[in-house]
């Protein structure tokens, strides 16, 4: 079995899905022979030819454009975006015509196509290449849109994606592409969708998080525990749709719920967890819902960047509030 | 100082507005059957587009998009094209669908407001109408793209109008075509307006054939209201596609002779006579005064054709005005594959209604 950091596990999983049907393509900016800007499609040009390894041309909505006509004749296009920063272009093509395919056409067409993207803040990168928009996505009826925080995570959850019918915004945290190294074994199987990870068990506060922050927040869940605070650490995973049954019964047992993410606060998919748990978890909340989000700001560039990300500071003070209420 | 390239573009013309043969003729029209197919396609999809807006008019259908003066166009792209092509339209090729087998019924129910229009039973793999201009013609890239990677013989036709070539979209997708070289035929339909804003205030440039230039593709134009040049000129394009020359544009000067929508009133931004006087270019008159100099169509021929196109429109129009709509819980039915869990719930109320007691507002 190999170990391989999340990247990696990513490269792992496409190598799969080419190797396991012919149906798979990819294309996108410098992912052939430069093998990516993150090295995630490194070496398969070479094993798989440039038919199904596509460097494109310097065009987003060409790429998503273009992976809708192929997916809508049964290929199964996996379209890198460089960063998610860039991804806007694409938003008509897969607003207007991915997410809709199915639906528009009673099923006789369908849009079985990943859209993946690096996304998120902390390596110090340029301006617009920090960004975490997955509300965006997660606003759009006929999306799923998921997010890996392991390279077990990674590997299962990006096969799960390519096999699955319909469009899927993959979108990878890049702060944590080689942060950890996991054995993964390449088997072939897939993790499931719309289904949150329960990463830590502990009975006096959830924390619901996804993405980079996964490992914030791990590490805050330990600095709790030596505080004597046993949280319980829940990875959404896919943030469309929810599997709010986790977060609630988690919820039930706790009362208490700190959500955490990169994203700013305002229509953050935090946003709609807390309007979830206010609906169908009330009466087991012992405190108000707490959110530990990026702020309402543009997000800043490199030098302010650390200030603007949730902190295992803030994640344990929110938790600390929590637990001290009434 | 040297030049680096030079640029000229073909114009097709077979028949003159009077339908006098100007040009040379096409092989497949010295056959009356193939003429007369054209013929009776232009003059099916002005009924159709008649009894569409006359719906409309009555409450009956929601807002259509007419193609009436443009049958010649879009009559022509169909006939061009074989039945395992693609066609990726915009929402005024009514002529081209109907061609290539999608119902009257289907588009009736689609502009009345039901998604099962878009479930064509015969050209299973088109595209439905896409109502963001300009759009899908990247979904034609891409559909081209797995045709050449399969190694069929194929090709895809998208339509667009003159507004689409504005967009950014428009260009990455034949850029795209031309890098891949894949069998994709770019038709721009250049009716001239884009809603209100006639073609000079959309592009400086002399010709949008020319926008070809720019991604290394072949491009031509042809007379859009000939339908014997469009047929002629799509035809040659499908058939370089299938041969692996790859992908090219054409554009089909024609003319919107009715208002962009039904919800549109083009007497606001157009004069009567600008309008009057294109009517005599009306491609369907043009066809009949060819086949009736040649011979080939008599009073009896035209007055059996509008018999046969009535009784179909009207048994179209009574079928889908007796098409109960879906039931509300259809919303959740194709949205995915399989109704994830977190919207069960949201389903069961939409197909239940126990907040909609009474009545709800419809």
């Amino acid at each position: 079995m190999a170990e391989v950091t999340l990247v990696g596990a990513v490269n792992m999983a496409l190598a799969r899905a080419l190797s396991d049907d012919e149906n798979v393509l990819l294309l996108g900016e410098d992912i052939g022979v430069d093998g990516g800007v993150f090295r995630a499609t490194e070496g398969l040009l070479d094993r798989f030819g440039p038919e199904r390894v596509i460097d494109t041309p310097l065009s987003e909505c060409g790429i998503a454009g273009s992976a809708i006509g192929m997916a809508a004749q049964g290929l199964k296009p996996v379209a890198e975006i460089q960063f998610m920063g860039f991804i806007y272009p694409t938003l008509d093509q897969i607003i207007s015509h991915a997410s809709r395919m199915r639906n528009r056409t009673r099923g006789r067409l369908s849009c079985p196509m990943v859209l993946r993207a690096p996304f998120g803040g902390g390596i110090r990168a340029p301006e617009h290449h920090s960004e975490s928009t997955e509300a965006i996505f997660a606003h759009i009826p006929g999306l799923r849109v998921v997010i890996p925080s392991s390279p077990t995570r990674a590997y299962g959850l990006l096969l799960a994606a390519i096999r699955d019918p319909d469009p899927v915004v993959f979108l990878e945290p890049k702060r944590i592409y080689r942060v950890v190294k996991e054995e993964v074994a390449d088997d072939g199987e897939a993790a499931p969708l719309d289904f949150c990870f329960t990463l830590r068990e502990g009975i006096d506060v959830t924390l619901v998080t996804w993405g980079a922050c996964v490992e914030d927040t791990l590490a805050a869940a330990r600095e709790l525990a030596e505080e004597g605070v046993d949280a319980e650490v829940i990875d959404v995973a896919t943030v469309k749709p929810l599997d709010m049954d986790t977060i609630v019964a988690s919820v039930a047992r706790t009362g208490r719920c700190v959500i955490v993410h990169e994203a700013a606060l305002t229509g953050g998919v935090g946003a709609e967890i807390a309007a979830q748990l206010a609906s169908e978890g009330l009466l087991s909340l012992l405190a108000p819902v707490e959110r530990v989000t990026g702020y309402d700001t543009i997000m800043p560039l490199l030098r302010l960047e650390d200030r603007y990300m949730p902190s295992r500071a803030r994640i344990k003070a929110a938790a600390r509030r929590a637990l001290a209420y009434g | 100082m040297s030049t680096v390239a030079r640029f000229e573009f073909r114009y097709t013309r077979v028949l003159d507005p009077s339908g006098a043969l100007v040009g040379e003729l096409p092989d497949f029209a010295g056959d009356r059957e193939a003429l007369v197919d054209l013929y009776r396609g232009m003059v099916r999809t002005r009924r159709f587009d008649a009894k569409a807006v006359s719906l409309q008019r009555t409450g009956r259908l929601g807002t259509y998009a007419s193609s009436l003066g443009q049958e010649a166009t879009s009559v022509g792209i169909g006939a061009a094209m074989a039945a395992d092509d693609v066609l990726v339209p915009s929402y005024r090729e009514a002529g081209t669908q109907l061609w290539r087998g999608v119902t009257p019924l289907e588009i009736l129910l689609y502009w009345g407001g039901d998604e099962r229009g878009m479930d064509y039973q015969v050209p299973r793999e088109d595209f439905p109408i896409s109502v963001p201009v300009g759009s899908q013609a990247l979904h034609a890239t891409g559909c081209a793209y797995a045709f050449k990677l399969r190694r069929q013989k194929r090709a895809t036709v998208a339509v667009l109008g003159d507004g689409g070539t504005s967009r950014g979209d428009f260009y990455e997708a034949i850029n795209m075509a031309g890098v891949w070289h894949v069998p994709a035929v770019f038709v721009v339909s250049n009716n001239r307006y884009a809603i209100s804003v006639p073609l000079r205030r959309q592009t400086a440039a002399q010709s949008l054939a020319q926008k070809a230039v720019a991604a290394g593709i072949p491009g031509e134009q042809v007379d859009g209201n000939d339908v014997l040049a469009v047929r002629h000129a799509v035809a040659r394009a499908v058939a370089r596609a299938r041969a692996g020359e790859g992908p090219s544009l054409i554009e089909a000067l024609t003319y919107r002779l009715g208002d962009h929508t039904t919800a549109d009133d083009a007497s606001r931004y157009r004069e009567e006579a600008e309008v009057s006087a294109k009517w005599k270019e009306d491609p369907i008159v043009r066809l009949r005064s060819y086949l009736a100099n040649a011979g080939l169509w008599t009073k009896a021929d035209e007055e059996k054709l509008l018999e046969e196109v009535e009784a179909e429109l009207t048994e179209a129009v009574d079928a889908y005005l007796a098409t109960p709509p879906q039931p509300p819980e259809a919303m959740f039915d194709y949205l995915y594959a399989e109704l994830p869990t977190a919207l069960v719930e949201q389903r069961r109320l939409a197909a239940g209604g126990e907040d909609d007691e009474d009545g709800g507002d419809g």
